[in-house]
């Protein structure tokens, strides 16, 4: 698959079109999962039934996820022209994303492995395995592979490639409603395939347990211990 | 003052058998279905036993209840907000299902489907959770009757110090009664303080403690925070359920199905009103010898007249009120002060009460040779029971042993003095006056407890329906029969529900 040869249609399917559908799949489905069903609504959790994986893989998996999501909000949000402004040269940035996206990077996967591993090899899990979740962890893994190895081939490997220079220059262009497809078509196969896999997971996402994510009780925080209600609130 | 109004239980422990109803009228109105088959709202355990789940009681393992802060304010003995946050992702206090037993079904189809042959079919057991064959090795109430007691009786949390070896040095003696648990609807409540998603609530009209399973992700802090464990994770939905005191029924003015089914006559329902805003500083008052007194202290007389006219003030209706002045337990736990809470040094003031076990003092006053109708020989007798006090004050009184042996002394005076009223012997007013009942108060008491006709062990006022919106009350509860996924084999669990019918 060349695509720099690749005709402009292509490029519009894959760098514009899968996008805005996907997104629009995960923004719409979620409006219509939380009007619809609420009750499912839930991380879904399988503790009561296995632990001991989970007391390892659980924590290492969200812990390095938080941290890879929030390396890819500074590394596709921020403009190089404002890492430079703020006096931080490409190379030391690179050195620092790829040493800390490192770590995060072989958490998650460590994590997600163990959490994956005790689905299938349990049987307790796995026969609360339903069907968005036979979508959702392939598609998951798969993502998470895919970056881990762009990120391992191409920047600790290879000479490193500058992803800020083209993938982020697409991915802000997607959300101010310009974009620019011939920036993504000439990223390595790597990195696209990474990006389509992330999308189709964006657009699972309304239809598995991953709702969960937005229900973080960081309002736990502030409320009042005790929680009364009138019958007249229903 | 902020007067509350709840429903709330007292039952009384000589009168148990152990025989279950309350359990199985239970599950089959809430939890015979997919993810609870584990469940039981309410069980019944012996004790001494190591309970269910097992060993729920030890605190030291599953962090339940609340403690007192440097500071003495009470806080979650799990550790602060943020310590809960940061455990969502695996809950170190959460039992495993094996805590509680594995859910088992069996092959029955066999008995019926077996092709002719030498042998009789057998219905084999096969794990709810798997489907795969599975020994049966534990149960909700495995130690039923003292079974395995001397395997697992040492494993009882409340038989801490010397106790242990007492009570196996003298198993000849040995003792034991029924204990009936349900979710005790806290005044102050560790699963609702627990929850982050804010969806357990304790209503204010009731007192009822409910998951609303709209709001509810699966956090699962209830689970641990509950010091009685009567929190469960339902493993096909992924939320919590819990006890609800079948709040339909109460709503109707109707006994829980526990209550209304019980063959030993031995619950008793009804309303209390108490003062809100003393909650916190009585479940933070430093010894725990006192939280008894401490939460007795937050009732409040109906009878007053500044009580009723603050409790019209808050909203309480009259019948309400009027119910709580002829409110069985708001007359054994404040007026007769025989009921006692159940662990009160978990600091969630429960609303589940209970009158301790006598059931073999009088025979001991005669095997002693003392005489029945003597105050000193009976009382020396409440001291020297089977069940030792030491025991009772580790479940009822926070290790006060004098507290439950007032109780004890109440109910042999009451019961001496019955008897002889009943053969028609001459009125011996020391017992009474030992123990400060007059004679019509004995009667009464005994009204309550002995004859516990059913108008008077239940008086459930019915639900303001001018209160109440068209959704009322289902925030917390969705009809367990509407499955809607067909027919599963072996009763497995039904995956997650797509709500269909949604609104």
């Amino acid at each position: 698959m060349n695509h720099h040869a690749s005709p402009p249609a292509v490029q519009l399917l894959l760098w514009v079109a899968v996008p805005y559908v996907c997104l629009t799949v995960c923004v719409a489905g979620h409006i219509w999962r939380y009007r619809r069903d609420r009750f499912g609504w839930t991380c879904r959790t399988t503790q009561l039934l296995e632990h001991r994986w989970l007391r390892l893989g659980s924590p290492l998996f969200h812990l390095g996820a938080f941290a890879v999501i929030a390396g890819h909000v500074v590394g596709l949000a921020v403009p190089v022209s404002w890492t430079e402004a703020a006096g931080i040269g490409e190379h030391a940035y690179h050195t620092t994303a790829v040493a800390l996206g490192s770590v995060a990077g072989a958490a998650m996967v460590a994590g997600l492995g163990m959490l994956c591993a005790r689905r299938l090899l349990s049987a307790r899990v796995r026969r609360t395995t339903d069907r968005s979740d036979r979508v959702l962890f392939p598609v998951l893994f798969a993502t998470v592979l895919l970056g881990v190895s762009a990120t391992a081939v191409h920047n600790l490997a290879g000479g490193g490639y500058d992803y800020r220079a083209t993938i982020s220059v697409w991915f802000r262009g997607l959300f101010t409603l310009q974009p620019h497809p011939d920036a993504m078509a000439s990223a390595p196969l790597l990195f696209q395939l990474h990006i389509l896999s992330a999308f189709l997971l964006f657009a699972v996402w309304p239809f598995t347990r991953l709702v969960h994510v937005w229900s973080a009780p960081v309002g736990y925080l502030r409320r009042p211990a005790l929680v009364y209600r009138s019958r007249k609130e229903g | 003052m902020r007067v509350m109004s709840q429903v709330a239980m007292v039952m009384n422990l000589d009168k148990c058998i152990g025989c279950h109803t309350c359990s199985v009228t239970c599950k089959q109105t809430w939890t015979n279905r997919s993810g609870v088959e584990y469940a039981w709202f309410n069980n019944v355990e012996t004790k001494p036993g190591v309970g269910y789940p097992r060993r729920y009681e030890d605190q030291e393992r599953w962090k339940g209840g609340w403690v007192l802060d440097r500071k003495g304010r009470p806080a979650l003995r799990s550790g602060s907000r943020l310590k809960r946050l940061s455990s969502l992702f695996a809950n170190p206090g959460l039992p495993s299902i094996d805590d509680y037993a594995e859910p088992v079904t069996y092959d029955y189809d066999t008995l019926v489907s077996a092709p002719a042959g030498q042998d009789v079919p057998v219905a084999r057991p096969r794990s709810a959770l798997t489907g795969r064959p599975v020994a049966v090795t534990w149960g909700a109430n495995w130690e039923d009757g003292l079974g395995g007691t001397p395997e697992h009786g040492a494993g009882d949390p409340n038989l801490g110090g010397g106790l242990a070896e007492k009570v196996r040095f003298e198993f000849e003696q040995t003792f034991m009664f029924h204990l009936p648990r349900l979710c005790e609807h806290c005044l102050n409540p560790a699963c609702v303080a627990a929850c982050p998603s804010g969806a357990l609530y304790k209503r204010m009209e009731d007192g009822i403690v409910l998951v609303d399973q709209d709001r509810c992700r699966g956090w699962r802090m209830c689970v641990s925070a509950c010091p009685y464990k009567k929190v469960y994770a339902n493993h096909a939905t992924g939320k919590a359920e819990k006890c609800t005191f079948c709040f339909p029924r109460i709503e109707a003015g109707q006994p829980t199905i526990c209550s209304e089914t019980c063959v030993g006559r031995l619950r008793y329902l009804g309303v209390v009103l108490y003062d809100a805003d003393r909650v916190g500083r009585a479940a933070a008052v430093p010894e725990e010898t006192d939280l008894l007194d401490a939460q007795r202290d937050l009732f409040l007389d109906p009878y007053d007249p500044e009580v009723a006219a603050a409790a019209r003030a808050d909203g309480i209706a009259e019948d309400w009120i009027d119910a709580a002045r002829r409110s069985p337990v708001r007359a054994l736990i404040s007026e007769y002060r025989v009921a006692l809470p159940l662990h009160p040094e978990y600091r969630t003031l429960p609303m589940v009460w209970y009158v301790p076990p006598l059931s073999p003092v009088l025979d001991a006053v005669g095997a002693a040779g003392g005489s029945a109708d003597d105050p000193d020989h009976v009382f020396a007798a409440v001291t020297r029971l089977r069940i030792p006090l030491e025991y009772l004050a580790n479940l009822f009184t926070a290790g006060d042993t004098d507290a439950v042996a007032g109780v004890l002394m109440k109910l042999t005076a009451l019961r001496s003095h019955m008897r002889a009223r009943s053969l028609g012997d001459p009125a011996d007013r020391g017992l009474l006056d030992a123990v400060g009942l007059t004679p019509e108060q004995a009667e009464d008491l005994h009204r309550l407890l002995a004859v516990a006709r059913y108008a008077d062990r239940f008086v459930v006022p019915t639900a303001h329906r001018e209160a109440a919106t068209e959704d009322q009350g289902a925030a917390g509860f969705r009809c367990p029969v509407d499955a809607g996924q067909g027919p599963t084999p072996l009763g497995m669990p039904t995956r997650r529900r797509t709500d269909e019918g949604a609104p």
